[in-house]
């Protein structure tokens, strides 16, 4: 990989975002502290009518989801061999790893015992979507770092291993590739035993496909929007010749998602409850129209899509309506049944935002001390060291 | 099938004498919430007229004990549902997943545990009743084999005509439930759940969960097939290209 190069680590200089990353990590720690001391009664607004809230909803749900991009594009490039992608794994990869970290500092905070979590490889039980759900989140976030090892290794000179690992992709993509079917559709899954308290809206038997494609559209949503972020951060120029046609895939994923979506209400004889515009009615139009139609409906030009700000705009989109339809599934369409109205504590969205301005940081970091993107920023910024 | 609980509402005075027995029996804090919680683990409303006990119906096919990752939670031949609270991580999804709204957590503690009632499982399998039953002075709660139950409930409704509603809450709810209850008035206006399938819940995982070992082996197929199709269609393409590049030398 003598293409890629790093950004100088020199040029590092704590500015305002440091300082919001900063505040936004203690805050997170001092969350952390009174949740261990006084449980979890006493920095959430769960409760016995309510046991899943904003961690599961958000953390667990749509961090998992949104490392879906990861699975894709290394099956993209590596199984169905579009080797012009291979420039934009690495950061996807990296995407997923962190991802994955991010579900398990939530889980360690949401689980009422978390040093017992290693009961999930002794007492086995296959029944439980949960056993798989936990088995999935052990193997994929191993898989991910075996997959990532070689940016690591090479920094460090290591090539020996690097090359064990190069030489082992093809098999190494097929399991996380498998592991990710089954995880991503095991979080639908999670909510297939609740026929009885998931609005119709939402509920269906094929919940846990609706969740895999939802995943892969709103994966390439937001390798598109890293690329887009890291690109503004970097000063680094946007790689549209792969980007323009991977927006071409989201929109085909979204798209067979939306219409299995329809097909789903209609089976559920749930048109009704969009047209009264009830709560959840209004919440599921909000989330459709904004999160499926509009990104679908724009990212279907071609003079939308080539041009950055479009793109990137539809890509926000795709997953902007993807976190509202995890947080409609746990939170929204989980109310009415349980006849109460959860609204997050404070404490709860400090956990959170701190996790993904915690996640940002390391992406951050990642990108200035290993070889994370292709030449483009290095050259440019090298120049401008020559030049000066 | 084993043991159970017949719970005739209209019996029921509302003494509380059950829920005092429970917390006696289960070593829990004296004080009777109103509600359930996980220090309180069963309860009598006041509800149109009648008293209605609530607690855990002890499932056939317990939806609880099918969603626990670690298996924390099982059925006993003898009927009761369960609780190995060493095993318990916490992650919540018994709560989340049971149609009944029955297991509740100690959100005030530190180390925190799930509780519901265990249908006195110790007691049970020692032959004996449950506490509750035996602290029933009017005989609202009663406790026998499963088949018994149900013939006694059918009994007291065809003997008393008018008196009961035909249906006996707890046959069919969920796949059926070793706790059953009879009243006069619809149980949607006692607060219970009338919206349940008759097909246990945990069936619905359990058919996407069963099929994952194959679909595990023909996803690899697949998987691998098309980097195999892919990869030969690259290695012809540099072929015909080399052997090309000489034709047009010679």
């Amino acid at each position: 990989m003598n293409a890629t190069a790093t950004l100088n680590p020199r040029r590092f200089r704590p500015g305002f975002w440091t300082g919001v990353f900063v505040v936004l990590f203690l805050a997170f720690c001092a969350v952390t502290v009174i949740r261990f001391t006084k449980g979890l009664g006493a920095v959430t607004h769960l409760s016995d009518r309510f046991p899943w809230g904003l961690w599961i909803g958000f953390d667990l749900l749509c961090g998992v989801g949104l490392a879906a991009g990861a699975f894709t594009l290394t099956a993209v490039v590596q199984l169905f061999n579009l080797k012009k992608f291979e420039p934009i794994v690495r950061p996807t990869i990296l995407t997923g790893f962190l991802g994955y970290s991010f579900v398990i500092v939530a889980l360690l905070l949401d689980l009422g015992q978390p040093w017992r979590i290693w009961h999930a490889i002794v007492y086995w039980n296959p029944h439980s979507v949960m056993f798989e759900v936990a088995w999935c989140v052990m193997l994929y976030t191993t898989v991910l770092a075996v997959e990532f090892a070689p940016v690591v290794f090479e920094r460090f000179g290591f090539h020996a291993p690097a090359r064990l690992i190069h030489r082992l992709i093809i098999p190494l993509v097929i399991i996380g590739v498998i592991l990710s079917t089954l995880h991503q559709s095991s979080l639908g899954t999670l909510y297939l035993i609740v026929p009885s308290k998931l609005h119709p809206l939402w509920y269906s038997p094929m919940l846990p496909l609706h969740f895999y494609i939802s995943a892969i559209g709103a994966g390439i949503g937001m390798v598109i929007l890293e690329s887009y972020l890291s690109g503004r951060a970097f000063h680094r120029h946007l790689e549209m010749n792969l980007l323009e046609p991977l927006a071409r895939g989201m929109v085909v994923a979204l798209g067979i998602y939306g219409l299995m979506r329809i097909q789903a209400i209609h089976r559920n004889h749930a048109f009704g409850s969009i047209l009264s515009f009830s709560y959840e009615g209004n919440m599921f139009l909000l989330e459709f129209t904004l999160g499926v139609i509009l990104p679908v409906v724009l990212m279907s030009f071609r003079r939308l899509r080539s041009d950055p700000n479009w793109l990137v705009g539809g890509a926000f989109l795709a997953v902007l309506g993807f976190v509202m339809n995890r947080l409609n599934v746990s939170i929204t369409g989980m109310e009415a049944a349980s006849g109460t109205r959860y609204i997050p504590s404070a404490m709860e969205i400090i956990v959170s935002v701190g996790l993904v301005a915690t996640g940002m940081a390391v992406f951050a970091f990642a990108v200035r001390n290993f070889s994370i993107f292709p030449d483009g920023p290095v050259s440019q910024s090298q120049e401008r060291e020559e030049g000066a | 099938m084993g043991m159970g609980l017949l719970i005739d509402s209209t019996r029921c005075i509302g003494c509380g004498a059950c829920s005092s027995a429970c917390k006696e029996q289960n070593k829990l804090p004296e004080k009777v919430e109103e509600v359930l919680t996980a220090y309180t683990w069963t309860v009598v409303q006041p509800k149109e007229g009648l008293n209605v006990r609530r607690f855990c119906m002890h499932c056939e096919v317990p939806t609880c004990a099918s969603v626990c990752p670690v298996a924390a939670l099982t059925k006993t031949p003898e009927g009761p549902v369960v609780y190995d609270a060493e095993r318990c991580m916490g992650c919540r999804y018994c709560m989340m997943a049971c149609p009944f709204e029955i297991p509740k957590y100690q959100w005030d503690r530190p180390v925190p545990v799930m509780g519901k009632c265990i249908l006195c499982a110790d007691r049970v399998k020692e032959g004996k009743l449950t506490a509750c039953t035996e602290a029933c002075p009017v005989d609202a709660t009663t406790f026998g084999k499963k088949e018994d139950l149900i013939w006694e409930a059918r009994t007291r409704i065809r003997s008393k005509p008018g008196a009961y509603l035909d249906h006996i809450y707890g046959l069919t709810e969920a796949g059926g439930t070793s706790v059953m209850m009879i009243s006069s008035v619809p149980f949607d206006k006692l607060g219970l759940k009338t919206n349940l399938p008759a097909d246990p819940p945990a069936m619905r995982t359990w058919q996407v969960l069963s099929n994952i070992p194959d679909f595990v082996g023909v996803w690899a197929v697949f998987l691998y097939g098309v980097h195999w199709i892919t990869a030969r269609r690259e290695d012809v393409a540099k072929a015909e290209k080399h052997n090309h590049g000489r034709g047009d030398r010679s």
